[in-house]
């Protein structure tokens, strides 16, 4: 019975094929509309994930500065107390569940190369910055410690400084002049892209922490201290102990506020996820209302097919259907029609997700949960927007509907 | 014992539409019998009451006052999906205008009233089949309404009728779109269908030679039965 009706319901969608067409259209956008948003959402929420694990996985960040909160990052009430070398020291000899220890200064710095110039984020570090970012090098070696010790002009390049120089030329061994120093090229960073935000990894020149305080900045400055957890400590574990000895080692009072900031980079990806994620959501919905609107285009259309057939529901009525076979002939129907819309809606919403993920070099995550999700709705929409017709066509007389011309 | 006796009774049935001054009758208290094998003819003039009686004869309408019974049944106070049920069961409709499902075909059209039964696929192709030999339309079963003329529109309206082996026939003006030889050839069809199935008919017509096939008329005027007449020279099995 019930795929009788199927059958009888894909023959009328048949028949009025421009007109199944147009009704459909509303919740082929707006299913479609949904399945973009959602799945190019989810792309970005994996893409920022992605970014911020380039960052380095399991990685606290202490930069100079009150923690972020009211007030925020150094308030008006001190001056900031840059990090030192004797800080670093201190993390060196006390902090345990830390795998790796490393300080980072860097600034935004014109380099030279033959005629070619470049704006690069210079930073001066030592070899095991490299391990706490996760970063590998494609060639060459990194920093040796006697080299970041003495503070030589060596230094390692991302792959954009070696495009914008060498094009893919072998640059090691190369002296490229950073500032008003030179430094000679000892290894080609691994490529890291874009983040989301935008910004080029790989425009980056690294050198020994020393080279750079003495060369690029003048001072003895340490802008940030990178600490990587060994694999048995969270980094919610390790960053107390990172404050009890920062706070021990810059001699901060019991009553006042820390003047440097801890950031635990795994909660930032946490958080920027989430926040992603209800973005996502809301964009989303805004897209479900078009659904909505899809809706009472089933529903209109619903109500001039009853119109239009009230002498074949008046035929079916005489002949000995009951009101509830008209009534799911009608909600057959218009579910039909509304899960056609879907499915259609869904591959287009997909094939523009997919274009979406090329052009915005984001992840293409189709979520099966989500695609199930809108046959479901869409069916559902067919079913509540195709009840009020199709009551209507189960309620007529018979007598009437067969007078119906 | 009457309505054993008889298939259809009306007991003092009233028809009437619209409230006090405006109300109008279109039955006033019709009484009248019929038995099972009868072939009936209601005539009468128009806004006579025809049209309404057979459409309570037909379970398609209930009278406002007195009773109606169908098979011993008090039809008249039944609930609409009961009434579809007798329908389905006991009662095959022909229309004036055919009322065949437009770009469906005739075999599909006779199987229609199947499909409400639950009936299987396969036999409701082998029922269709038989109903449309029956009325002599082998070979048109794939054609659609369009591709048919009114004589084979009606045929196939006729056996979409006979389709569930009904009791009763209710025709409303069966031959009123058809011309005259297309008449005779429908009309001969029904007796031969009354004849040899004992189908019970009742037939709604204003022609006086389509009621000449007829063995009994009934003739309405102004929601009363002015008169009801048998045909002597045809012998009653």
């Amino acid at each position: 019975m019930i795929w009788e009706t199927v059958r009888l319901s894909l023959r009328s969608i048949r028949r009025n094929v421009l007109r199944s067409f147009l009704t459909l259209l509303g919740i082929v956008i707006g299913v479609a509309a949904v399945i973009a948003m959602l799945t190019i959402g989810s792309g970005t929420t994996e893409k920022v994930k992605a970014d911020i694990s380039k960052l380095g996985s399991n990685l606290l960040v202490v930069r100079s500065g009150r923690p972020a909160g009211p007030g925020g990052p150094g308030g008006l009430d001190q001056v900031v107390r840059p990090l030192a070398e004797k800080d670093l020291a201190a993390l060196v000899a006390h902090l345990t569940g830390a795998r790796v220890i490393s300080p980072a200064s860097q600034k935004q710095v014109r380099v030279i190369f033959g005629t070619e110039s470049l704006t690069s984020g210079v930073t001066g570090t030592d070899s095991a910055y490299l391990d706490a970012r996760d970063w590998k090098l494609v060639s060459g070696r990194p920093f040796s410690d006697s080299e970041t010790r003495s503070g030589t002009g060596v230094c390692l390049i991302g792959e954009t400084v070696r495009q914008q120089f060498f094009g893919s030329g072998d640059p090691e061994g190369e002296i490229i002049r950073v500032n008003r120093t030179s430094c000679k090229i000892v290894g080609l960073l691994e490529p890291k892209g874009y983040t989301g935000f935008g910004q080029d990894q790989d425009n980056v020149v690294l050198m020994p922490l020393h080279a750079y305080q003495r060369r690029i900045a003048g001072n003895r400055d340490i802008d940030s201290i990178y600490i990587a957890a060994d694999d048995r400590t969270p980094t919610s574990e390790l960053q107390p102990r990172v404050e009890d000895i920062l706070r021990d080692a810059r001699r901060i009072t019991p009553d006042r506020e820390s003047d440097f900031a801890i950031r635990d980079m795994t909660q930032i990806a946490d958080a920027m996820a989430s926040a992603t994620a209800t973005m996502t959501g809301m964009l989303g919905a805004v897209a479900g209302v078009s659904l909505l609107v899809g809706g009472i285009g089933i529903m209109n259309i619903m109500l001039v097919s009853v119109t239009e057939r009230t002498r074949e529901i008046g035929i079916r009525l005489a002949i000995g259907a009951h009101e509830k076979h008209i009534l799911i002939q009608f909600l057959v129907e218009a579910t039909v029609l509304s899960l056609l819309g879907g499915i259609i809606g869904i591959l287009i919403g997909l094939a523009f997700a997919g274009l979406a993920s090329v052009t915005l070099t984001i992840p293409f995550a189709p979520n099966p949960a989500v695609i199930l999700l809108a046959v479901g709705f869409s069916a559902l929409i067919g079913m509540v927007f195709g009840f009020f017709p199709a009551l209507r066509g189960a309620r007529l007389d018979p007598i009437d509907a067969l007078r119906h011309e | 014992m009457a309505s054993g006796a008889h298939l259809i009774t009306f007991d003092k049935v009233w028809k009437s539409y619209g409230q006090g001054e405006a109300q109008i009758h279109a039955l006033a208290g019709v009484d009248l019998a019929i038995k099972r094998g009868e072939f009936v003819a209601i005539m009468g003039p128009s806004g006579s009451g025809k049209s309404t009686a057979l459409n309570i004869i037909g379970c398609l309408d209930t009278p406002t006052a007195g009773t109606y019974s169908f098979m011993g049944i008090d039809a008249g106070r039944l609930d609409r999906n009961r009434r579809a049920m007798l329908r389905n069961l006991y009662v095959g409709f022909v229309f004036q205008g055919y009322n065949l499902l437009a770009r469906t075909t005739a075999a599909e059209n006779v199987e229609l009233p199947l499909i409400y039964r639950g009936v299987a696929a396969r036999e409701r192709r082998d029922l269709a089949m038989q109903a449309l030999a029956q009325v002599g339309l082998v070979g048109r079963e794939h054609h659609t309404p369009a591709e048919l003329s009114g004589g084979q529109q009606q045929r196939v309206a006729i056996a979409r009728a006979i389709v569930t082996r009904p009791t009763l026939l209710v025709a409303d003006e069966p031959t009123g779109n058809l011309d005259t030889a297309r008449t005779h050839e429908i009309m001969e069809l029904l007796t031969k269908l009354n004849k040899e199935l004992g189908l019970t008919i009742t037939m709604v017509t204003h022609e006086a030679d389509v009621a000449e096939y007829a063995k009994r008329t009934i003739r309405f005027v102004d929601g009363r039965v002015a008169s009801d007449t048998a045909k002597l020279e045809v012998a009653q099995p």
